[in-house]
């Protein structure tokens, strides 16, 4: 029937628009989640710390946490469990990677902060976070995160954990290495 | 070849007589076009799939009889639950409503047919082959599917075995199945209702249906692509959910609970609309509030889209987004309840008689409206905490699920079954059919609600010593509601194969186009639409 044709198109056209949808729910989700730091996601770009007031009135427990992967071999943790620190204070904190196989391995840590609203004031200068980490088989190494907390913290927030999760990418390290050397790099 | 058969007394037919003749054997099944037909195979599907899934939760049942490991491996058990919850959401209780979609929209609207008869073919032949798929995988190296039928990543991408591909496949079909016997109601409803049947005339089942064909074109699709981000993620190196790349696991519950959450009411509506049909028939009064019904069940429809993350209090979110989805989801008891109250007003001071469809339609509500109240249990965030992956989810989903939607199909069947076969079934084998189910699912699920509180833990195979005795208990009922449902098939084979005629209208209270065709329903029926008052 003829008059059934438009109709079937639009409904074909949302079926399609919703499998569409599924997929932008991806960056949605991530754009989302950036705006509102609720899945404790810290930004992945250096914040610069230039112009911040440090806050001392009040004092921020800062935890930290590392634990490689189930898959991943190396040792990771860092150097202290905990600092005390002041909003806006600039602070270094190391943490120990060992890799006590025999081949290199290539590593990618991910942050995630908790309660995951303070994710937003939780700003990294410089991250061994932002890129990958390569590590000869039986060596070790320092790999430093300096890090302040945004004075604008609101005020219930007096402890943040910091979690990192080490994975291993050297198979994906070394997919992107033709590719890399293509560009010139 | 085409094989014409011209039947003896073809006079007798409507002048398009070339519509009459059905192929005969296989091809009449294999070819249909006819809306009756493709209606009683999706029937007989479900019907058949609701016992392979039964059978996989009397295994279940087996092995938590007793505490410790005593049939199965919790590899295999694992299997059952994941397959089991598979096959009874997209096997059993989606094909059931849409068979009766299919047998009854046409006939209630005043409709010849569907008004994608080909389409309407396809949607149904493509789904013996989605659970062909599924079922098969289960006899693979490494097994079938593993992880809950929620398919959870990471269990669904890092840890799965080989036959997640085959899972996604079967998933795909089963999707596309779907989102094609929805266009299907759609368009049959929109452009092929009889004149004089307007918005507000038509009966609640087919609004509702309506309504559910709508939420079914919108989530099926976003559940097509999930599956397929798992498959990408798990062969194709996509990091959609793995943290490792950059994607976030806790994405997967969203989107997959995107879709999870309106299927649950693509899973009630219909029954919502079988129940406001059976209720005025045996109560003999015009249903109460039926433009109320519509909106009640539009508005459950909008917010549904609204309330997914009530399934994931626990990953963490923040406390301004557990209290939006926890009122949310609340609100939704509004509407229902006002369902509730109109079925109930229907009833009041009507002159009832309790045959078996209305039997099953009574419980419903009552049963129905116990899952309703769990569901606000775990609606309540804090409490959630508790409940949350306990028997106490499990005991929920089963009162909306079995003696919501199942009872609700049930229910259909024995009040459109005498329409479909032109004979009255056995009213006391029913009866024995009703009260054998009635008593035995409540001794199945109710203890689960204690157990859950207790702190069971659901999808595991071995359970602490303290709750033996319930489990026991719970499994028996279990046997005993799976060897309830032999009646109901001995009650339908033997209707089909003959009984006491039965009149058009079959019951002294129905009302509507389908009482109005001789019983059993002629192949083609409104070939030359009815007149609407």
């Amino acid at each position: 029937m003829a008059q059934n044709k438009p109709l079937i198109g639009k409904l074909i056209l949302v079926t399609l628009a919703m499998f569409g949808f599924g997929f932008a729910l991806v960056p949605l989700y991530d754009v989302f989640c950036d705006l509102t730091g609720i899945n404790g996601k810290t930004a992945a770009v250096a914040a610069t710390g230039d112009n911040a007031i440090v806050d001392t009135s009040r004092e921020i427990t800062i935890e930290f946490l590392a634990r490689p992967n189930k898959d991943m071999p190396w040792v990771f943790k860092p150097e202290v469990h905990s600092m005390k620190v002041h909003p806006g204070e600039i602070h270094i904190m190391n943490y120990l990677a060992e890799n006590p196989t025999g081949q290199m391995i290539v590593g990618q840590a991910v942050p995630s902060v908790s309660p995951g609203q303070a994710a937003l004031y939780f700003n990294k200068i410089e991250c061994f976070c932002f890129s990958q980490q390569q590590l000869a088989g039986g060596k070790d190494m320092l790999m430093p995160l300096q890090f302040y907390v945004d004075p604008a913290l609101p005020a219930q927030f007096n402890t943040i954990t910091l979690n990192y999760t080490l994975y291993d990418v050297t198979q994906a390290w070394a997919d992107q290495q033709p590719l890399q050397d293509n560009i010139g790099e | 070849m085409s094989v014409v058969i011209t039947e003896p007394n073809d006079q007798e037919h409507h002048e398009h007589d070339h519509h009459d003749h059905k192929p005969s054997g296989i091809t009449r099944w294999l070819y249909t076009t006819n809306h009756k037909d493709i209606g009683t195979m999706y029937l007989v599907f479900a019907l058949i799939m609701f016992f392979i899934g039964g059978t996989m939760a009397m295994v279940i049942r087996l092995e938590l009889f007793q505490p410790g490991m005593q049939f199965v491996e919790p590899h295999f058990f694992n299997q059952m639950t994941t397959v089991h919850g598979l096959i009874m959401v997209f096997g059993a209780v989606m094909p059931a409503f849409t068979g009766l979609a299919n047998w009854m929209i046409p006939m209630m609207i005043g409709a010849p047919d569907m008004a994608l008869p080909r389409m309407n073919n396809w949607s149904f032949w493509i789904l013996p082959f989605a659970f062909l798929i599924l079922l098969l995988s289960l006899f693979m190296p490494g097994g079938g599917p593993s992880f809950g039928w929620t398919f959870y990543a990471p269990l669904s991408t890092t840890y799965s075995g080989d036959s997640t591909a085959l899972f996604v496949f079967s998933v795909h079909i089963m999707g596309i199945s779907s989102i094609m016997g929805a266009i299907n109601v759609i368009v049959t409803i929109w452009n092929m209702r009889a004149p004089g049947m307007t918005w507000m005339k038509m009966p609640l089942f087919v609004w509702t249906w309506f309504i559910t064909a709508f939420l079914l074109i919108m989530v099926m699709p976003v559940l097509a692509g999930v599956v397929t981000m798992v498959l990408t993620d798990k062969y194709f190196g996509t990091s959609f959910f793995d943290a490792a790349g950059g994607g976030d696991p806790v994405l997967f519950q969203h989107i997959f609970w995107f879709f999870g959450h309106p299927e649950v009411y693509i899973m009630i509506l219909p029954a919502f609309g079988i129940v406001s049909a059976i209720i005025p028939t045996f109560a003999r009064k015009k249903l109460f509030g039926y433009a109320s019904m519509v909106y009640a069940t539009a508005s459950i429809a909008i917010l549904s889209f609204l309330v997914w993350a009530h399934h994931m209090f626990t990953t963490g979110m923040p406390v301004f987004a557990t209290l939006f989805f926890m009122y949310a989801t609340m609100l939704i008891a509004v509407p229902t309840g006002v369902k509730v109250f109109n079925w109930v007003a229907t009833m009041w001071r009507g002159a009832m008689t309790f045959e078996v469809p209305m039997m099953f339609a009574l419980a419903f509500i009552v049963l129905f409206t116990i899952g309703g109240f769990s569901g606000l249990m775990l609606a309540i965030t804090p409490a959630d905490f508790q409940y949350h992956d306990t028997y106490f989810v499990v005991a929920h989903f089963h009162y909306v699920l079995v003696t919501g939607a199942i009872f609700s199909i049930v229910a259909a069947v024995y009040y459109w079954l005498p329409k479909w076969t032109g004979n009255m079934y056995d009213e006391t084998l029913g009866q024995w059919h009703f009260w054998c189910s009635l008593i035995s699912v409540n001794l199945l699920f109710f203890p689960m609600h204690f157990v859950g509180l207790a702190g069971m833990p659901r999808r595991i195979p071995d359970y602490a010593l303290q709750f033996a005795d319930f489990n026991a208990f719970i499994s028996i009922g279990g046997f005993l509601f799976g060897l309830s449902q032999l009646i109901f098939v001995w009650v339908l084979i033997k209707c089909a194969r003959g009984g006491v005629k039965a009149t058009d209208q079959v019951w002294e209270g129905a009302e509507g186009l389908e009482w109005e065709v001789p019983s059993p329903a002629p192949y083609h029926t409104f070939e030359t639409p009815p007149v609407i008052k």
